[in-house]
């Protein structure tokens, strides 16, 4: 029997759920893919000081600072007056592995214990390891897979759009335009004949006015939440705009296809074979398909940089590290800056919550031999964490910059 | 034609810096000033300055340095990051330099120039490296200047954590107090400076050739030059000290001015300066006074909670002395039996309390009453031993001890206390009128009462003013609730975007009162700490700073008006109620007249550790020695000794190692790090019957450390995993044929968890050590992927992996056989010596600690001996993994218990709870993430069962006084 409080089926018609914000264009598709299966969510887009401070007093405070700012954002959100504790639940993802990160739900339920112990929480999981996890079955999971790939194509093209638009908030009008019809077209279920959609929208892309001249591309990579999540890295992106770059963000369907083959290569790397790394290669492989077709539009189209392939990622990962490395974002990161790096995109930023044990090893411990790979390539990893201050980081980013626009001013003398 | 000048600013943490070039490029004037926070007012009155020298011309301008960010932003003029300027000035002046290296007030840069330009800065931890020296000098009572000069006459250098600057400091306090010459400290502390840039900064990339040397502290402190010139062997030529070394980024970011296309007048400059709009980016806080009366009140309730007084020029009668010789300051009181003071004293102990104690005695004999008789003195804090012994006080107590005598006085029925004392923050829980719990600060967070002064001393303040500045502050600035160098950014930004100092300085109160809640208690709501609250220590006579308290608490706190001395009261007391009926032994008035001492350091030569020893030699023969970790300092006698498991592991590896096979065709090389604490006997005798002999890497010291120091990527990382790199070096150095590290991301499944996971450390640390170790390749590093739980599959990949050295047709089943059967064998040895153990105990009546982590805790070099210690203090000693096997996980566990080593945790805390002469005590690495998933859990299940949950958390410090206080305060609230 649990101890703590289960969500259950009829708490759908009364509870409303707390859904912390990682990915804002995400984020929106999939709650609204739950909300047609009856579910009443509500993403949390709260970001002041009181957020951290609710952390530090609920969490132990050298937990790492995604689970700090996640369990603060729901007490802030609980404190607030806003919700009725008797009718919330909150959604937790759970991503499982040797990793602290699959520790939170169960630090956010302590957590809850005393101060409100009536409060479900909810995993949001692909393998089924907790036992009050939102119901996913092949339906919701596929409808999922597809928010996520509209998301991620909206990302790209919108930071590839933002730098250079030359009417002042034309690329947000798009973007915004495209959010509206994507939930009626997931609300219709017409969301599968992506390659209209998917058109289209490169389409309405393409028309926004851009100025040609080139800027600096800066690739972030990192810890998923504080890669994404405004929040948690101060809203780097913004801030990588304002000082006239181009932010490269690696797509969410990558840590998807990451946790994916994984499981698939568990079984290689350790010569086994089961249900699950069956079923897993099968998933693998469907959602890998879903990715190359969409790389495989926008080259056609011609006008925009595809994102990465996810195939040629794990070439990349093979001449750095080993896939077995799978705990938090893994061979994932070396990879992506890899991939960043031949790809054109030298200046990155690899964002970790301090003292992030993974990125240890994966990250700081593997820029060294990337730096040895690419002549050019220039790393910075800024640590995030409650205490540390935005004056900090954006100096260690501007170092990074002024060595980006340094190299760029080289390059053109030597092509002059 | 009007002149044109091109002007460079370089505002940075603590300084102002100005640099004028002309039309061809060559410096024509250079200042430097520090701006004590003031930075926009500095700019300005350097800026009046250059306009008086340079009337008629016409600048062009730019502004570099950390606090200049946004100064620049708001006032439209161009900005270039501080290192890059550094960078163009080298290039300009020094073309040939490979590598320069450039300290400043809180920042620390490196730039590699050739082989690839490499620019980095010091991570948000890596502890500021100016103000750090500041820190120390104030720390020690002294100038930067005449820090330089002790250094200068060093015989001996320390290890002091390199780090970041909290952890040096604890490092450097106890030597203090141990009475270690000023001289060896101060050369210890510019080492530490040298060992921080070059395992922080330069991570894995060697620093050689023509290297340039820039900043502040470089150019003025000689001593910390000649540290990094002996530490990266630099001839006279390849050490370059420019003259302008302190103004050469200002001078960098003159030549971008240069670049520069706009010139304008000094005046326009000023102007937009002036207007610059002032930011509004601050978080504020409340408020801690809205009016004079409201502070007015605030002080008269607090009045009311003093001690009586009484004459010691006319008292006449018994009274009791009390000592606390705390890590900064020094505190005395002497009391009559009914508790009234006769005389008190509160001083800084400036590095040397025994001097400071024995003066102020002397003084008590001078102006004490002839007829005022000292029946007994008791001493407390961390300079307890050595004042114990050289003054012959009675008694010895353990801080905690005192302090709860203490606030038990002003309130019998006191459930909390909290002590935020120059060092350290200590709060207890009394429960049923014993010290029930006890929270102390990590060495990390240690922003208390030492921090708020050097602040204040860098803005330019006396600690006093200081603080009073913040009572009546209007925007109280929020500077989040981290450890100082954290602080110190935060501060950073405040003024950036234009804090006031009275801003600030309440900020700070705030921020050490949130630190005490948040980061030492960790309460979640007021209610947690009970309802009489005493607070005491010398930060808390600062008004501001228990005003943010009761603040944050939403209720009125006891605050004695001696709070700064309630360590000696509280000994007075105990010296009272303890009284032997003969008199005090303590030292007479004669003898104390001709009291000397002289002070020596050696090595012991006990044992390998060789521990540091402090002799103090006192005018009458009697020697005092400290800084032995063992028994052997506590002197008891070999015979005497209690059991420690950690002793019996050690000897078990050692012996396993020893053993090799007959006529062995290659050697294989296993680093004694992480996991192969455990898993050595698994894998010797798997090589052992493949005739393969295993070379273990030498036993940890402090020296290994220095040996991979070069190679490591992650400066936050933990230090056994630092340790890792030392003993690949050491291995290498053994010419074994290959070293053998496999990546393992599960470990052994012993049941009862929820999963068998190792932490991301361990499980993947020889990937690290392969991208950062120049000297491994394919040929000499063998780290296959292994699940040590499936035999098939170990067959098979180690088969592939060690193909070049065993035979195609080798017994692998059976190696691997061999393999588990020696691991089984060495489990179930250990599992019976700790049967022994408590035998042994038991008969003897002592108490048994469970002393738990990780089996790699159990290296010397980790656990810095605190075994030993423990031993010392009259308890034996065994470990989570002898005892985790005699109790099931708890039900009710509140989290994931996925990772071998942890789920033992739970284990040997539930099997604790189950027996009355044991006490759990937990060792946890700094740095260890998923120990702040297992520290609250091990707590909630002891104190579910009404026992005491001890932590202590260790690092590459090694000094114990921590560990002390808190093992001896576990002992007392044992009785």
């Amino acid at each position: 029997m649990a101890n703590y409080p289960v969500f259950t089926e009829e708490m759908k018609k009364t509870h409303k759920i707390l859904v912390p914000n990682m990915l804002p264009i995400h984020f929106r598709l999939i709650i609204n893919v739950f909300k047609h299966y009856g579910y009443d969510m509500e993403l949390l887009t709260t970001d002041s000081r009181n957020v951290i401070d609710e952390g530090l007093k609920n969490v132990h405070n050298d937990t790492c600072y995604p689970a700090l700012l996640v369990i603060g954002q729901f007490f802030d959100a609980l404190k607030s007056g806003k919700y009725n504790p008797d009718t919330t639940a909150l959604l937790i993802s759970q991503t499982g592995g040797g990793c602290r990160a699959s520790n939170y739900i169960h630090l956010l339920r302590k957590a809850l214990k005393e101060q409100y112990p009536q409060v479900p929480v909810l995993s949001l999981n692909f393998s089924g390891f907790d036992t009050n996890g939102l119901k996913l079955n092949a339906p919701v999971m596929i409808k999922l897979l597809y928010g996520i790939l509209y998301g991620d194509l909206l990302m790209l093209l919108y930071n590839q759009c933002k730098p250079y638009e030359l009417i002042e908030r034309s690329s947000d009008r798009v973007l915004d335009i495209w959010q509206k019809k994507l939930d009626k077209i997931f609300a219709e279920n017409k969301y599968t004949n992506t390659k209209k959609y998917y058109k289209e929208i490169l389409d309405s892309f393409a028309k926004i006015e851009r100025s040609s001249k080139k800027k600096p591309k800066v690739g972030i990579v990192g810890e998923i939440y504080v890669k994404y999540s405004p929040l948690a890295n101060n809203g780097l992106e913004k801030f990588l705009l304002s000082e006239g770059c181009e932010p490269v963000v690696p797509s969410m369907l990558d840590f998807v296809l990451y946790c994916a083959v994984n499981t698939v290569n568990a079984g290689k790397i350790y010569d086994y074979k089961n249900k699950t790394t069956f079923f897993y290669k099968i998933g693998y492989d469907f959602i890998y398909k879903k990715q190359r077709q969409m790389i495989n539009i926008i080259k056609e189209h011609g006008v925009f940089d595809p994102p990465h392939d996810f195939e040629h990622l794990r070439e990349y990962a093979d001449k750095y590290i080993h896939q077995g490395v799978v705990m938090g974002e893994g061979w994932l990161i070396p990879a992506e800056m890899a991939a960043l790096a031949a790809g054109g995109t030298e200046n990155i930023i690899c964002a970790q919550p301090f003292g992030c044990l993974p990125n240890h090893i994966v990250a700081k411990g593997m820029s060294r031999a990337i730096k040895d790979g690419f002549e050019n390539a220039n790393i910075v990893a800024i640590d995030y964490d409650p205490g540390a201050t935005k004056v900090n980081q954006e100096n260690r980013i501007k170092l990074m910059l002024a060595n980006a626009k340094k190299v760029g001013a080289d390059k053109n003398e030597n092509n002059a | 034609m009007e002149r044109v000048l091109s002007l460079g600013i370089d505002v940075g943490s603590t300084t102002v810096k100005n640099v004028i070039i002309d039309e061809n490029k060559n410096i024509i004037y250079s200042k430097y000033e520090r701006h004590f926070s003031k930075v926009r007012e500095t700019v300005v009155s350097q800026l009046e300055e250059t306009a008086k020298m340079y009337p008629g011309c016409k600048f062009k301008l730019c502004i570099t340095g950390s606090a200049g960010l946004g100064l620049a932003q708001g006032c439209d003029i161009p900005f270039v990051q501080e290192v890059f300027s550094a960078f163009t000035a080298v290039k300009e002046s020094y073309p040939d330099a490979d590598a320069v290296i450039e300290l400043g007030g809180e920042d620390a840069k490196i730039i590699f120039l050739t082989g690839g330009v490499e620019q980095r800065m010091n991570g948000s931890c890596a502890g500021g490296t100016g103000a750090f020296i500041d820190q120390m000098a104030t720390l020690l009572g002294v100038t930067t200047d005449e820090l330089d000069t002790l250094a200068l006459n060093a015989q001996k250098v320390y290890p002091i954590a390199s780090r970041c600057g909290v952890f040096a400091k604890s490092d450097i306090q106890p030597l203090l107090n141990q009475g270690a010459m000023r001289e060896d400290i101060a050369a210890s502390i510019f080492q530490a400076v040298v060992d921080q840039t070059v395992s922080g900064l330069a991570q894995g990339r060697k620093i050689e050739g023509k290297v340039l040397f820039l900043g502040g502290p470089l150019s003025f402190q000689t001593a910390l030059r000649k540290a990094f010139i002996t530490t990266l062997k630099l001839s006279d030529e390849q050490a370059v000290f420019p003259e302008t070394a302190k103004v050469f980024v200002a001078y960098g970011c003159s030549l971008h001015a240069y670049e520069n296309e706009d010139c304008l007048e000094i005046d326009d400059i000023l102007a937009k300066i002036k207007n610059a709009p002032v930011s509004d980016t601050i978080v504020t806080g409340q408020r801690l006074f809205n009016s004079r009366s409201e502070y007015d009140e605030f002080i008269e309730r607090h009045k009311k909670c003093d001690l009586k007084y009484a004459d010691i020029k006319t008292y006449e009668g018994d009274a009791y002395l009390g000592i606390d010789s705390g890590s900064t300051t020094t505190k005395l009181a002497l009391i009559t039996p009914e508790g009234d003071l006769l005389f008190s004293h509160y001083s800084p102990n400036k590095g040397q309390p025994l001097d400071k104690i024995s003066a102020k005695l002397k003084e008590i004999y001078e102006v004490k009453n002839p007829k005022l008789n000292i029946r007994a003195a008791a001493v407390t804090g961390y300079g307890e031993d050595l004042i114990k012994s050289a003054l012959k006080v009675d008694f010895g107590i353990v801080e905690t001890v005192a302090h709860f005598t203490a606030a038990s006085f002003f309130c019998p029925d006191v459930d909390f206390i909290i002590d935020i004392g120059g060092q350290d923050i200590k709060c207890f829980k009394i429960k049923n009128s014993a010290i029930d719990s006890i929270m102390l600060n990590e060495a990390c967070s240690s922003g208390c009462g030492s921090f708020i002064q050097t602040f204040a001393q860098a803005m330019g303040y006396e600690i006093a003013e200081f603080s009073q500045l913040g009572l009546f502050a209007e925007n109280p600035v929020d500077l989040g609730s981290r450890c100082t160098v954290f602080m110190n950014s935060s501060v950073k930004q405040a003024q950036k975007d234009g804090a006031t100092v009275e801003d600030i300085s309440a900020g700070l109160s705030s921020s050490i009162i949130k630190n005490a809640i948040y980061k030492v208690i960790r309460a979640k709501s007021v209610d947690e700490l009970g309802r009489n609250i005493v607070v005491q220590g010398g930060t808390f006579l600062n008004d501001a700073v228990l005003r943010s308290f009761e603040m944050e608490l939403g209720r009125n706190v006891i605050r004695p008006t001696i709070a700064g001395l309630m360590g000696a009261f509280g000994a007075a007391l105990y010296a009272r109620n303890n009284a032997h009926n003969a008199d005090s032994g303590i030292i007479t008035y004669e003898d104390l007249k001709e009291f000397t001492y002289t002070s020596k350091t050696a090595n012991c030569n006990g044992c390998t550790a060789k521990c540091g020893l402090n002799i103090i030699t006192f005018n009458d023969g009697r020697r005092f020695i400290n800084g032995n970790r063992c028994e052997r300092g506590a002197g008891i006698s070999k015979d005497n000794i209690l059991p420690s498991i950690f002793r019996f592991k050690n000897e078990k590896l050692l012996e396993i190692a020893s053993y090799t096979p007959d006529a062995p065709k290659f050697r294989v090389g296993i680093p004694m790090c992480l996991g192969f604490y455990e898993l050595l006997p698994f894998w010797h005798a798997f090589f052992k019957k493949l005739g393969i002999e295993t070379v273990i890497s030498e036993d940890s010291s402090r020296d290994t450390y220095y040996k991979g120091q070069q190679t490591i990527p992650s400066d936050t990382v933990c230090y056994p995993a630092k340790l890792a790199h030392g003993h690949i070096v050491s291995l290498l150095e053994k010419n074994v044929d290959f070293i053998f590290y496999p990546c393992m991301s599960y470990n052994i499944d012993e049941g009862d968890s929820d999963n068998h996971y190792n932490c991301p450390v361990v499980a993947y640390y020889p990937e690290l050590l392969r991208a950062n170790m120049p000297q491994l390749n394919v040929n000499n590093f063998i780290y296959p992927y292994l699940d040590i739980n499936r035999k098939k599959h170990l067959a098979k990949r180690l088969g592939v992996s060690l193909a070049k050295y065993i035979p195609s047709n080798a017994d692998l089943d059976g190696a691997i056989e061999a393999g588990y059967k020696a691991l089984e064998d060495y489990k179930n040895e250990v599992s019976q010596k700790a049967v022994e153990i408590i035998d042994i105990a038991r008969k003897n009546g002592k108490n048994i600690i469970v002393l738990a982590g990780r089996p790699y805790h159990v290296d010397k070099e980790i656990n810095h001996g605190i075994d030993k210690l423990i031993t010392s203090l009259g308890m034996a000693v065994i470990s989570e993994d002898s005892v985790a096997h005699l109790a099931h996980t708890p039900d009710d566990l509140g989290v994931l218990n996925q990772w071998t080593y942890h789920s033992r945790l739970y284990r040997a805390a539930e099997y604790v709870t189950t027996q009355k002469d044991m006490q759990l005590v937990q060792l946890v690495s700094f740095g260890c993430g998923i120990d702040a998933v297992t520290t609250d859990e091990v707590r909630t299940i002891l104190e579910s069962k009404g026992k005491l949950y001890t932590q202590l958390k260790i690092d590459e410090i090694n000094n114990l006084g921590a560990a002390k206080i808190r093992l001896r305060s576990l002992i007392a609230a044992c009785k």
